[in-house]
């Protein structure tokens, strides 16, 4: 029986496609500050920080050391990062909590997508032998997969634009999205494909942004937050590393992650789903079994916003932020990492 | 049975363009002017070269720009004997932790103009600056820091700086 854990604060950056005035210390430094203020907290208070970002991203060396610089890590604090993205800064965070010995922990992760040209840095991620020196980019790799997805017949490009349309609209009363309003289904239909079977509305836009999340273990918690949103099952799963060993048209690491979350019983009113593609959305809805009465990406999802490392943890956020507003019970967020879905973590979440 | 394949070249290229921050902005357009600045944090009162977005010690952004003097203290310093890549000079030299007049933290920097085995800590030093038509947003608009003469700063007054 694990120690119940709740989400007591979270706070973002509003995505933007290049923020040419921060730095990773200065995008940091208020999603942090606004966190902690929710939370009722100061840094002092904080039993232990996680953080995820990506040097790659960032294009220079320990950039996630310079951004510690929002924390007041001196005199020293406990503290650990992850190279991925902020949901498994979270993960271990939560892993830290179930120790005991501290009742709060802070999780931030920013990204500035913005820099390079994330479609080949995100190449650099790929098997280094038979994969990567051929720098298939990103969005020809998402490709691949929409096209088996559409060659056995699990969703046409039409429902793949009608979840676009329904991200971008669900966007519109999101202050942190990038994206928002759409065209009807027809007219995406009609606009030219970026890498077939992808059109624009089918890829996720490039963003730079940051957020911060607060968790409290119960009792403590409550004097945090008002309605803390307590984590009931979180876990993650990997896929072969090989993506030819992969069936594309399935998402096994989800539905297990989703098995050892508890995320496969009961019923969900809603579900952040970070599927930065149209098609990995159908995917996600399959392998977790969402029925149409779950609310999907309410927030509009990474289609609407793809803070790189942010994008993950910010699903939970979302959800979190819903439940303590009380659109609902019971709340599904799912974050991934890799190409066509490599890694994904399903983490089941309960209004108190 | 050919030969195994031992080796796989992979030749990586990624352009960024970096972002230096509002901060550092500050403290890279100051050295284009021929001047050094430095931020206040307002909760501590130290002087951080370059100002931070956030002190340290306090998760505030070092508010206040402080303007320095070119003079500095030699706190600790490295002698370079080993050639690679693209260094700027022929060994030996100096790479020296230098505490500007009026901060609160060490900068780094080249000393030149004292042969090697002469720089000791305490070694009062002054920035050389390079011909203004090459003033640049860069640290390298300081081309080095040379001896100014000075008698040597007693331990205790860079001690809390190493």
């Amino acid at each position: 029986m694990s120690r119940p854990i709740a989400v007591v604060a979270f706070a973002q950056l509003p995505s933007v496609r290049r923020d040419t005035a921060r730095e990773e210390t200065e995008l940091v430094l208020p999603v942090v500050n606004a966190a902690l203020e929710q939370a009722k907290l100061t840094r002092a208070d904080i039993g232990f920080t996680c953080s995820g970002s990506s040097d790659y991203l960032l294009g220079r060396p320990f950039s996630f050391v310079s951004a510690l610089d929002a924390l007041a890590p001196w005199p020293p604090a406990s503290e650990s990062h992850v190279e991925m993205d902020g949901a498994w800064a979270l993960y271990e965070a939560w892993v830290r909590l179930q120790c005991g010995d501290i009742d709060t922990a802070l999780v931030y992760s920013y990204g500035k997508s913005s820099l390079g040209d994330l479609r080949d840095v995100l190449a650099q991620q790929l098997d280094p032998y038979y994969v990567a020196p051929l720098v298939p980019d990103s969005i020809s790799l998402a490709a691949l997969q929409a096209r088996s997805l559409l060659d056995t017949g699990i969703c046409s490009e039409r429902d793949m634009a009608e979840v676009a349309m329904r991200s971008r609209r669900a966007a519109q009363d999101n202050p942190a999205a990038q994206v928002r309003k759409s065209a009807d289904v027809q007219q995406l239909l009609s606009e030219p494909y970026l890498v077939a079977p992808l059109r624009k509305h089918d890829c996720p836009p490039i963003s730079d942004g940051a957020c911060a999340l607060v968790l409290a273990a119960l009792p403590a918690a409550e004097r945090c937050s008002k309605h803390p949103v307590v984590i009931r099952g979180i876990d993650h799963r990997i896929e072969p590393h090989a993506l030819g060993a992969r069936d594309l048209t399935r998402s096994l690491s989800t539905q297990l992650a989703a098995k050892h979350a508890g995320a496969l019983s009961g019923t969900f009113d809603l579900a952040e789903l970070h599927a930065p593609f149209t098609h990995q959305e159908l995917l996600l809805r399959r392998e977790l079994q969402l029925g149409a009465a779950v609310k999907v990406n309410p927030s509009g999802g990474a289609l609407a916003a793809n803070p790189m490392m942010v994008a993950g943890l910010a699903r939970i956020g979302e959800a979190a932020m819903r439940l303590a507003r009380g659109e609902g019970r019971r709340a599904l967020a799912h974050a991934t990492s890799g190409p066509c879905l490599q890694q994904n973590l399903v983490c089941v979440l309960e209004a108190t | 049975m050919s030969e195994p394949v031992k080796v796989v070249p992979m030749k990586v290229r990624l352009e960024y363009t970096v972002t230096a921050g509002r901060t550092y902005s500050s403290y890279l357009h100051a050295l284009a002017q021929k001047r050094i600045v430095g931020g206040r944090c307002p909760s501590c009162i130290k002087v951080y070269v370059p100002p931070r977005g956030s002190c340290p010690t306090c998760g505030v952004p070092t508010g206040e720009t402080v303007e320095l003097q070119h003079s500095a203290t030699v706190t600790t310093f490295c002698v370079v004997n080993i050639a690679f890549g693209a260094m700027p000079f022929k060994p030996p030299y100096v790479v020296a932790s230098l505490l500007l007049d009026g901060a609160d933290i060490p900068i780094f920097h080249l000393v030149r103009g004292i042969p090697a085995d002469q720089v000791r800590m305490g070694l009062r030093v002054r920035a050389l600056w390079v011909p203004d038509a090459e003033l640049a947003p860069t640290v390298e608009s300081i081309r080095w820091f040379e001896p100014s003469g000075e008698p040597d700063a007693a331990y205790e007054t860079y001690e809390a700086h190493l």
